[in-house]
């Protein structure tokens, strides 16, 4: 039997105590590293930002990937992996270098072979990326780093479109990487940007750790959304999902996290009222309310009732009800996101109108049958829930039949890809949101008219396909700011979507955390912990 | 008793393979599809005909459930149709900390409810035993979410003596770590146990209390806390201790609330999460999980009866 001796005690002690307060060594290696602690606003589910369009995946890719350009706060594309660029002549031949310094998390020089094979990765999932390879003729990668892009005939979206803000956004992994099937899932996450993910801290669900990346080499200009230098000033970032607002209110209150990337509107009077807390919109954009129509279906495949529809829609009434403080939201009549260089105001008035008895005499003048609509009410998603039920009583007021079918938006997100009649699982109308970033010119797969590969609600309409296509081509910011109010006017006259304002969503902060960067996509270099 | 172990084991491979049939067929016939949430709001229907085809969704059913009984049967739950990870690292990943929060759950609630409800029966209809049934009440009344968003308004927020959220592992991070974090989510899911087990314990004692034997007991001198504990408390345990089993198992699937609340990383948000985004994989290989977890808890249960009562042989 162990008897308790001087020298026993004194042995589980030193062997208990270190138990029980955690190892000695953590404690000291957590005060000289610099982390910053993070509430994402979405978990984290899958790591490939090019099989998936969703936007944590995005932002995710941003940290540990790179891109040859990158968009500004201005909407412009910068160089970011790339160092110098030609055009020729006519606008046939873009030659890309590289800059120095360019290496994979693992060691590796980063090629323009690697690159070549990310943009051919990408090429075959985005809609963006689907409309350039449609041009180019030749890729190739004279040497290990010069890129040569040969087009078939010119085209305007080049830099725009290797530039992307938004998902699905062409980051460049290695080769062995990149040449991974587009509709399967890559195996690793080796990328060149500021931050390397730490695979084996990877809790699905709950945990991300990105660690700063020591070799990489940013460019000198200062940070401006997506282009610029990309400094990583923490050592690490760490991402903690919470799938309860009211808690992850609370943990930043008490300071176990830094920084909220996406708190509900109902939590800002009590963060914005705590001294410790800054809240503030980052994203300048922020989102745009859309109510989707089902071209092919009665009702709404009458553009007359459509129309109808779009004039009982008060954008100020969705946005105060589903959205609340008028310091988130601001109505926006222009399809492109008010405040980008397409805003404009050409063929907006179906959505001022905002007035039920004028919605009411449309409506009677549109040959409006009595038909049911079935409105997809999402009631996991509460905005979009509120959203659908505003609308719901909108359309009943101008005399139409309502069928609000409530489900959680992964059945709506596969309900809304039936064409077929409602009596055969179809559908007449859903509510989403599109970032702003996501919407900013014509080339969005939600400005669509061709219902071969349009987005769900298949407008047809040659002329507004006509107008997009000349748009890509276009060269000039004259000719696309034209061609902007030409889509917008088709869009409106087709009545191809309700739109329901601009709101955003703030961000909160401890006080410690700095260098915040503006833009419609959450980035986390530059930021750090003081 | 060896050989009812063996058959009892036996027993539970035609129940797993109902429960893995129902299981598929129902997450099957059910509305709702992967693919569409993957490819999310830009994809067109060929975007998502690809996907389904990728993840081999667009192959006949029967197709899809030989091949996952067979990966089954070699003990593969599968892969997690997002996240690309084997559902049994997921498994493993988030045990841990629902099996810890169950433990400190079921000895806490076993602690306080079992003397209560002892006492209760003792001192039946007295103010000891209505302040007992009225705790009870309130802790059946009362919602998981609200106490724990109490607890932590004034333990954490305004008193600041432990964390909001999270968890330790007591073997990384140290055992007072581990107690810091698993303290307020062992109060908020005990206080409803507490509740259902105090009142159990009551019964079945008050039950016993009106037995010969306790009479007996008592006149042949015995003192009170001797006829409690020996005679009544054991011969009330077979109840007790099956409603503390079911408390186990409920404990190990259903916790979503208590997790979600102190943002635990276990079991049940786990197969929350999944459900939401019909990660078919997860969703199976979880439900499979828990109903092995209940025929061995069970299992467990009917072979502790024989500790209790002698005359339960098997």
């Amino acid at each position: 039997m162990l008897k308790w001796t001087k020298r026993n005690f004194l042995t589980a002690a030193a062997v208990a105590l270190p138990l029980a307060l955690g190892t000695f060594g953590t404690i000291g290696e957590a005060a000289a590293e610099k982390v910053l602690r993070v509430i994402p606003h979405a978990d984290l589910k899958n790591l490939d930002p090019i099989w998936t369009t969703a936007y944590i995946s995005r932002n995710h890719g941003y940290l540990i990937y790179d891109t040859l350009f990158a968009m500004d706060e201005n909407f412009k594309p910068q160089p970011q992996m790339v160092d110098t660029w030609t055009k020729s002549d006519d606008g046939l031949t873009w030659t890309f270098k590289l800059r120095d310094g360019l290496k994979w998390h693992d060691g590796p020089d980063v090629t323009a072979e690697d690159c070549i094979a990310s943009l051919q990765r990408w090429g075959k999932r985005d809609g963006m990326g689907q409309a350039l390879f449609g041009v180019i003729e030749s890729l190739s990668a004279p040497d290990a780093k010069t890129i040569v892009m040969k087009l078939k005939q010119p085209y305007g979206l080049v830099l725009e479109s290797i530039g992307k803000i938004s998902s699905n956004v062409p980051f460049m992994m290695p080769k062995r990487m990149a040449e991974t099937d587009p509709f399967k899932q890559i195996e690793e996450h080796i990328g060149s940007g500021p931050f390397m993910f730490s695979k084996k801290d990877w809790v699905p669900g709950s945990k991300v750790v990105y660690l700063k990346n020591p070799n990489y080499v940013p460019r000198s200009e200062p940070p401006s959304a997506a282009a610029g230098g990309k400094i990583a000033k923490v050592d690490r970032v760490e991402w903690t999902y919470f799938p309860d607002q009211t808690t992850a209110m609370n943990a930043l209150i008490s300071g176990e996290v830094d920084y909220f990337e996406s708190p509900a509107n109902d939590l800002m009077p009590i963060l914005s009222a705590n001294a410790d807390i800054t809240v503030e919109i980052n994203d300048p954009l922020g989102n745009i309310g859309f109510a989707r129509f089902n071209h092919l279906l009665p009702p709404f495949d009458n553009a007359k009732v459509r129309r109808a529809a779009i004039m009982a829609m008060k954008q100020e009434d969705y946005l105060a009800g589903a959205v609340g403080d008028k310091q988130f939201w601001k109505t926006c009549y222009s399809v492109f996101p008010c405040g980008t260089p397409l805003d404009n105001d050409v063929g907006s008035d179906v959505i001022k109108t905002g007035d039920i008895d004028k919605a009411k005499a449309a409506l009677a003048d549109s040959g409006y049958d009595g038909t049911p609509v079935v409105i997809m009410q999402p009631t996991d998603v509460p905005i979009l829930s509120a959203f659908s039920l505003i609308t719901a009583e909108k359309l009943r007021k101008i005399g139409m039949k309502v069928d609000v079918q409530a489900m959680d938006w992964s059945t709506l997100t596969s309900r809304r890809a039936k064409r077929e009649p409602v009596s055969e699982g179809g559908w007449n109308m859903f509510h989403t949101w599109w970032i702003g970033a996501d919407v900013i010119d014509p080339m969005a797969i939600a400005f669509s008219g061709n219902p071969a590969k349009g987005w769900f609600g298949w407008p047809t309409d040659e002329e507004l396909e006509k107008a997009r296509t000349a748009f890509a081509a276009a060269g000039t910011v004259e000719e696309k700011k034209e061609l902007g109010k030409k889509v917008q006017e088709r869009l409106w006259a087709i009545g191809a979507s309700g739109q329901l304002g601009q709101f955003f969503t703030p961000v909160a902060y401890r006080k410690n955390v700095k260098g915040l960067i503006k833009s419609p996509v959450q980035f986390f270099w530059n930021m750090s912990v003081e | 008793m060896l050989s009812y172990v063996i058959k009892r084991v036996l027993a539970t491979i035609p129940v797993m393979v109902v429960v893995a049939a129902f299981v598929f067929l129902m997450l099957r016939l059910s509305p709702g599809d992967p693919a569409s949430v993957i490819a999310g709001d830009y994809a067109t229907a060929e975007d998502i005909v690809r996907i389904r085809e990728q993840l081999g969704l667009n192959e006949p059913i029967l197709v899809q459930f030989t091949k996952w009984i067979g990966a089954l049967a070699q003990g593969d739950l599968g892969t997690s149709i997002f996240t690309n990870l084997p559902v049994t690292t997921l498994i493993a990943q988030r045990i841990e900390p629902t099996l810890m929060l169950t433990i400190t759950t079921i000895i806490f609630t076993v602690l306080v409810a079992v003397p209560l409800g002892t006492l209760a029966a003792w001192k039946a209809g007295s103010w000891v035993d209505r302040g007992v049934m009225l705790f009870s009440v309130a802790g059946f009344s009362v919602p998981v979410f609200v106490l724990g968003y109490i607890l932590i308004y004034v333990i954490s927020i305004k008193l600041q003596w432990l964390p909001v959220q999270g968890y330790r592992s007591m073997f990384e991070h140290g055992l007072w770590p581990f107690l810091q974090h698993i303290i307020m989510p062992t109060l908020t899911l005990s206080v409803i146990f507490i509740a259902l087990i105090a009142r159990m314990t009551r019964a079945s004692v008050m039950e016993v209390l009106q037995e010969d034997y306790v009479r007996t007991a008592r006149a042949k001198g015995q003192s009170e806390i001797k006829v409690l504990l020996r005679h009544a408390l054991r011969n009330a345990a077979v109840p007790i201790v099956t409603v503390i089993g079911i408390g186990i198992a409920l404990l190990i699937g259903g916790v979503v609330v208590t997790e979600s609340v102190y943002n635990i990383p276990g079991l049940g948000r786990l197969v929350l999460d999944a459900v939401l985004a019909r990660d078919y994989p997860i969703i199976q290989g979880l439900i499979l999980f828990f109903s092995f977890i209940y025929i061995l808890i069970n299992l467990i249960i009917d072979l502790s009866y024989t500790l209790f009562d002698p005359r339960i042989r098997y």
